[in-house]
């Protein structure tokens, strides 16, 4: 039996899976990249450090606030520049608005028609109109945070190498407030819906791979730790990263102990369960996701985990900005060259830049490590576990299984800095 | 009938078909006026002829042009959704380079079986029918023209500059901090919405028909900017050589 899906559909950028199987057994499986390249770290090398981080953003439109406030964060560390305790709280802000948006786009969006037998969310636009009423109302809620604190959703305006170009105004922030506290019910409701999806029976254990929070779930963060013992700081990460390429694919893949490793929501809420908000555990213990699930279907429950602990820490942050009052900064200099690297958790995982600049303040050497890339090899080793137990379902159950099992990672093809495609042409 | 309408994206970052996802408040309404027959990154349909195609992305390889080249062969109409599918974005800043240099850059020499070729637009392929601009493009932007869509008028962009929205706004100059606008040669159509954020334009929506070079000389000159400094900044959104090659 050969499988092959072009072009899979629910996902960011473009990816094929092909599966051949011959008497019962897997002969073959590829998970197939055919996204062009897109050479952005060749793109920024001579770039000035004012237009790094807005040509960065584009390297992704669902996660360009995350690629934006790494590159600053890589930017600041190689210029010695500090940052104020406003810009902190605005930008851990931003990100928290960032990854609600992303992970309700792909719980509502990308993964609940796998649940509910439908194509796509439009036919339960008029079958499911509670349910689409939450996803939308939440949804906007988080594209409001993006668009009070960042100036819009996608390749934000406002953030700044050193802060921001202008600060929110505290009448849309109180309302904004007042916005996350009257979307409870509908978190509530969320909860309820995820809490129902029959997920498939699979677990397979692998390498959790995250930042570590400091007193807080980590979105910024300066220490690496995985659930097989890497323990280092994020200006090493290059060096417990291995990055190699396959014959068989076109991808380059990534290993730090084993063979392969997980990022993303799972990772981080078993690396850091202890710093979930209140209300989030509460939520994880009614969702069964904790720090020893390893059932990738169940990504899906720590992401909707996740978003609660988000909405819970905005109401806070934005407490925070209220309660000491937005100042107008003056934006600090950079002190030299040099070399930084940063990491962020992005919606999909540890998203690292590093940048060496020159003395004339433009970029001599970049590389960008991206979440999708550090994951398509424990997406190939979960489905090559899955795939024989499915073998005798039929080729409709089994394609359909498999393409559940890779949109619950949510991989970003478009991401692709430095995923190394073939033309099969 | 209501007009079949697809989603397609090829080379980018999908942004722009986030930006209309975006549109919260809009879209069951949307969903009311047309059928979405495809939309791969939200949905697995695929298939039929099509009134409308908004195509995001680049073209940067043949199975690329070949999947472009049957878009358009089953669209009534077809537009290109963004600045990389319109003037390449900012895809084209690799240009400088040869596709052997870029591989090489960025996964040393071992890979010698990766085939690329430089992105273009949409247009040095098919016939493009019309354009969203912008890097992303604006959702209220792209409102309106899927609106003269759907009553059959063809949208017009605006002919003039972001620099006059600017001023409507009575937004304070750029220039008067000393730092490079594109303001007064991008089209307008934005509400100069990255200058009201407290940034300058970067040019994301590609210049206007007739860029009026003399007075643009004469703002560079009093506030001491060279010709460099605009070229500069014209590159990182505007560099769509190949387009018509």
């Amino acid at each position: 039996m050969k499988i092959a899906v072009q072009h899979l559909a629910r996902i960011e950028g473009h990816a094929n899976l092909v599966i051949d199987s011959a008497r019962g057994t897997l002969r073959e499986l590829r998970l197939e990249i055919v996204e062009s390249p897109r050479f952005f770290e060749a793109m920024l090398k001579g770039k000035h450090y004012t237009e790094v981080a807005p040509i960065a953003a584009r390297i992704c439109g669902i996660c360009s606030n995350s690629h934006t406030l790494v590159s600053l964060c890589a930017t600041e560390q190689a210029l010695g520049i500090e940052v104020s305790e406003q810009t902190r709280i605005l930008r851990l802000l931003l990100a928290h608005g960032e990854i609600l948006q992303s992970h309700l786009l792909q719980l509502f969006f990308l993964a609940i028609p796998d649940y509910y037998g439908v194509s796509s969310i439009l036919p339960l636009v008029r079958s499911e109109r509670a349910l689409v009423g939450h996803a939308l109302q939440l949804k906007k809620l988080a594209n409001d945070i993006c668009r009070i604190v960042g100036g819009r959703p996608v390749h934000p305006v406002t953030p700044t190498v050193g802060g921001f170009l202008r600060l929110p105004e505290a009448a849309e922030l109180q309302g904004l407030r007042r916005d996350l506290v009257a979307a409870l019910p509908d978190l509530e409701a969320s909860v309820d819906i995820f809490a129902a999806l029959d997920y498939p029976d699979f677990e397979r254990e692998t390498e959790y791979f995250s930042l570590r929070g400091d007193g807080d779930y980590p979105i910024f963060g300066r220490r690496l730790v995985s659930s097989a013992g890497v323990d280092c700081a994020v200006a090493d990460y290059q060096q417990v990263i291995e990055e190699y390429l396959v014959p068989h694919s076109n991808a380059k893949f990534a290993r730090l102990s084993g063979e392969s490793f997980m990022v993303g929501a799972l990772a981080r809420l078993r690396n850091n369960f202890d710093h979930l908000s209140p209300m989030a555990t509460q939520v994880a213990a009614a969702l069964e996701v904790g720090p020893t699930t390893c059932n990738p279907y169940r990504i899906l429950a720590a992401r909707l985990v996740e978003v609660v602990h988000g909405v819970e820490r905005a109401i806070h942050l934005i407490d925070d900005l209220l309660l000491a009052g937005l100042a107008p900064e003056e934006l600090p200099t950079p002190k030299g060259p040099g070399w930084g690297a940063a990491a962020i958790e992005a919606p999909r995982g540890l998203l690292f830049h590093a940048y060496r600049y020159a003395a004339d303040g433009r970029i001599e050497q970049a590389d960008c490590v991206i979440p999708t890339a550090q994951n398509l090899a424990n997406i190939e080793a979960d489905l090559r576990a899955l795939v024989p137990q499915l073998l005798s379902s039929g080729r409709e159950e089994l394609t359909r299984q498999c393409e559940k099992l890779i949109r619950a990672y949510d991989p970003c093809v478009s991401c692709s800095t430095h995923l190394l495609t073939v033309d099969f042409a | 009938m209501k007009p079949k309408v697809g989603f397609f994206d090829f080379t980018g970052c999908e942004g722009c078909q986030l930006t209309v996802l975006n549109l919260e408040r809009e879209l069951l309404d949307l969903v009311e006026l047309m059928e979405i027959v495809e939309f791969r990154e939200i949905s697995s349909d695929q298939g039929e002829a099509l009134d409308i195609a908004f195509v995001e992305g680049s073209i940067c390889s043949s199975a690329e042009i070949r999947r472009l080249k049957a878009i358009r062969a089953r669209s009534r109409q077809l537009f290109a959704l963004g600045a990389c599918a319109d003037t390449t974005g900012i895809n084209a800043l690799c240009t400088d380079r040869t596709s052997e240099q870029l591989v090489g850059e960025v996964y040393g020499t071992a890979v010698g079986h990766l085939r690329y070729r430089h992105p273009r637009p949409l247009e040095a392929f098919v016939k493009v029918d019309g354009r969203v601009p912008g890097c992303p493009i604006d959702g209220r932007e792209f409102l309106a023209i899927l609106q003269s869509l759907l009553i059959d008028r063809m949208p017009e962009l605006p002919t003039y500059a972001v620099c006059a929205e600017c001023k409507l706004l009575e937004l304070p100059c750029t220039f008067e901090r000393g730092v490079v606008c594109l303001g007064p040669l991008t089209r307008a159509g934005c509400d100069a919405h990255c200058i009201a954020e407290g940034d300058r334009c970067r040019g994301c929506r590609g210049q206007v028909d007739a860029p009026r070079s003399g007075p643009y000389y004469r703002i560079l000159e009093e506030h001491g900017l060279s010709e460099e400094d605009i070229l500069n900044e014209l590159r990182i959104f505007n560099l769509s050589g190949e387009k018509r090659g």
